[in-house]
């Protein structure tokens, strides 16, 4: 299926959110993750199940001011 | 100086943003003392990991953070990033920016106490980017806010303290509430006016990272913030508008 990851799609095979981070390559990352524009905490995302179209941010510590 | 019951020595909070390279980051945050550092969140690609580097390197520092909502827009984008921030850096500090206009960056003040009033009640503990609006700042405090960060200028400005007498209103209206000024200083001179006006706190980036040597400008912030503070808590003269003789009138010798 089709996901949107960070604004680019991609083509995966996952059933949750936790799978989806596995096989993007994100699985050790310290990551934050938001479904569709919703946060979803790390302890959800194993019972947060995807669907095709579906959008995911994943961000990380950066310098800010 | 305590901020929601942390002590902290240093007066001065340093942004992390536009430094020439890591090292130097990791350099002027040290010359600064700074206790606080502000942070981001930022897309992370799976290849490069540019976040995973950076925050081994703000945790080797041993500092306090405090992120950011920087770039949101909207209640709802500020309030989500709150919630990540929350869950990578693990800390209920928020510095809550709510942008309402793009070539000033000022806050939407408006959405700012909306998305306070959220974040407090949910149990952040809510650094607010304002302008230095007495009513604004009235509204956060009753939203639930123990610190208020009122802008100097626009941030990146380095145009230093716009508003001198709306900042001071502020300080005269807010004797127990942290006051940091947040955004627009652009020189030592900046920061110590800031002290000198009673302010609890300076917040700066730009004028540290984009100096030709950050950090001895780091090194100079911190020397100016602890000057400006040592001379509010010394209270200072009375300007006036006439020559008042400093030398004693009485006594002197006629030459004539």
């Amino acid at each position: 299926m089709t996901l949107i990851v960070n604004g680019e799609p991609r083509e995966i095979a996952a059933a949750t959110l936790s799978d989806a981070l596995v096989a993007l390559d994100y699985a050790d990352a310290i990551v934050a993750t938001a479904l569709n524009g919703d946060f979803v905490p790390a302890r959800s995302r194993a019972a947060t199940p995807i669907k095709d179209g579906d959008r995911i941010e994943i961000v990380a510590p950066r310098q800010g001011g | 100086m305590r901020l929601y019951d942390v002590a902290l020595d240093s007066r001065l909070l340093l942004g992390t943003s536009q430094y020439p390279s890591p090292a130097i980051l990791a350099e002027a945050v040290r010359a600064s003392g700074a206790g606080i550092v502000t942070v981001s969140l930022r897309r992370e690609a799976a290849r490069l990991r540019e976040g995973q580097d950076f925050w081994r390197l703000i945790r080797e520092l041993g500092v306090r953070v405090l992120p950011n909502t920087a770039g949101c827009h909207s209640v709802k984008e500020a309030v989500t990033t709150a919630h990540m921030a929350r869950e990578i850096f693990a800390t209920h500090w928020i510095k809550l920016e709510v942008i309402g206009e793009a070539d000033t960056l000022q806050p939407d003040v408006f959405g700012l106490v909306e998305a306070a009033r959220a974040l407090c009640a949910e149990g952040f503990e809510v650094f607010p980017y304002m302008t230095e609006d007495l009513v604004v700042a009235e509204k956060l405090v009753e939203a639930g806010c123990k610190v208020l960060m009122p802008w100097g200028a626009p941030i990146g400005s380095g145009r230093g303290l716009n508003n001198v007498f709306g900042l001071r209103a502020l300080r005269a209206h807010f004797p127990e509430i942290p006051l940091i000024v947040d955004a627009g200083i652009g020189l030592p001179s900046h920061a110590a006016a800031a002290m000198e006006l009673g302010y609890d706190a300076v917040l700066l980036n730009t004028a540290v990272a984009k100096a030709g040597d950050p950090v001895v400008m780091a090194k100079a912030m911190a020397q100016a913030i602890e000057a400006g503070r040592a001379a509010y808590m010394a209270g200072p003269m009375e300007p006036r508008d006439m020559a008042a003789p400093s030398t004693p009138v009485l006594g002197r010798a006629n030459l004539t």
